[in-house]
């Protein structure tokens, strides 16, 4: 933070604008900022490491198991549709 | 038995077109497509049970329980297949389901009488903001305004791999508002490119990233109150 210029964005901005961000949304200019100030700030660096890290532990939350009762009402409703529904 | 939603009219689909040549698909989906229209259960099968999950996920942001989710989306899945062959393609059939998916939870949640999504109500009574770990300066701060006064104290591997980080997520994406939680889950569990959550729900590129940006600083500030919890 130290060495973080006037002109920088500040922590609290950049916060705001990660998804954007990580999106690929942001004008070249706003991204060039950001990047630079990343290099300068461990906190907001140690800010996007989280926010990465949650991204990637939320998929992990994916489940494809089916009950097997919720397969066979499905299942059944397939068939009735199949058969004239 | 369930109350059936007809997919017609919502979904701009032309009532006298049937099954339209699907042009606009892309080769996969008409694939899929085909084969749903044949009968072929082992297709119907596996987009039930790749998508089942986020349609629950989806669903519960509307309804009071997640046996009505359920019931919301053995409707929806009435619908789909009552609407499959006037389905002309003209997004993905994926994004084409879940508008189904979304129709039925909102009638379904308005039957239940609830002028606010559910689990809005839950968000706010669930004693609103949390505290969070990490604050700014003040923005007339002389020499580092809006900078870190306390940053993000740093997470280890083990911290985040632990089962109980994974319960957490889930719980703190149950708490958020219906549209956040719809975006997060297909973006981030479900990993949905943003076009196809767009098509899905209705909303803009810039108003989705907006929604999944509210969501994952949300979630993450929930793990960081966990992590700081966890460290003597």
């Amino acid at each position: 933070m130290s060495t973080a210029r006037r002109q920088d964005i500040a922590c609290r901005e950049l916060v705001e604008i990660l998804t954007e961000f990580l999106e690929g949304a942001l004008d070249e200019q706003l991204r060039t900022r950001v990047e630079q100030h990343l290099v300068l700030c461990p906190g907001c660096r140690e800010y996007l490491r989280q926010f990465r890290a949650t991204i990637g532990a939320t998929r992990k939350l994916a489940e494809e198991d089916l009950p097997p009762r919720v397969r066979e009402n499905l299942l059944n409703a397939f068939r009735d549709w199949r058969h004239g529904g | 038995m369930p109350t059936v939603v007809s997919p017609r009219g919502s979904l701009k689909e032309p009532e006298a077109t049937h099954g339209a040549d699907l042009a606009q698909l892309p080769p996969e989906d008409r694939t899929l497509v085909d084969r749903l229209r044949a009968g072929d259960e082992a297709t119907f099968l596996a987009i039930v049970e790749k998508n089942h999950w986020a349609m629950i996920r989806v669903a519960r942001g509307y309804v009071a329980s997640e046996g009505v989710a359920e019931e919301v989306v053995q409707d929806a899945w009435v619908g789909i297949l009552q609407g499959l062959e006037k389905f002309e393609g003209r997004c993905p059939l994926r994004a084409w389901m879940f508008r189904i998916l979304i129709n039925c939870a909102k009638m379904r949640g308005g039957r239940e009488a609830r002028s606010v999504p559910f689990s809005a109500l839950e968000s706010e009574s669930s004693g609103g903001e949390q505290r969070p770990v990490e604050t700014f300066r003040p923005p007339d701060d002389p020499r580092w305004p809006g900078h870190w006064a306390r940053g993000p104290e740093r997470w280890t591997e083990e911290r985040l791999a632990d089962a109980e980080a994974l319960s957490r997520i889930r719980a703190e994406i149950e708490k958020l508002p219906p549209n956040q939680r719809q975006v997060m889950t297909l973006r981030d569990i479900e990993d949905w490119d943003s076009a196809e959550v767009c098509e899905a729900l209705g909303i803009s590129e810039a108003n989705q990233r907006v929604l999944l940006h509210r969501a994952r600083t949300r979630v993450r500030q929930a793990l960081a109150i966990w992590a700081a919890e966890g460290t003597p």
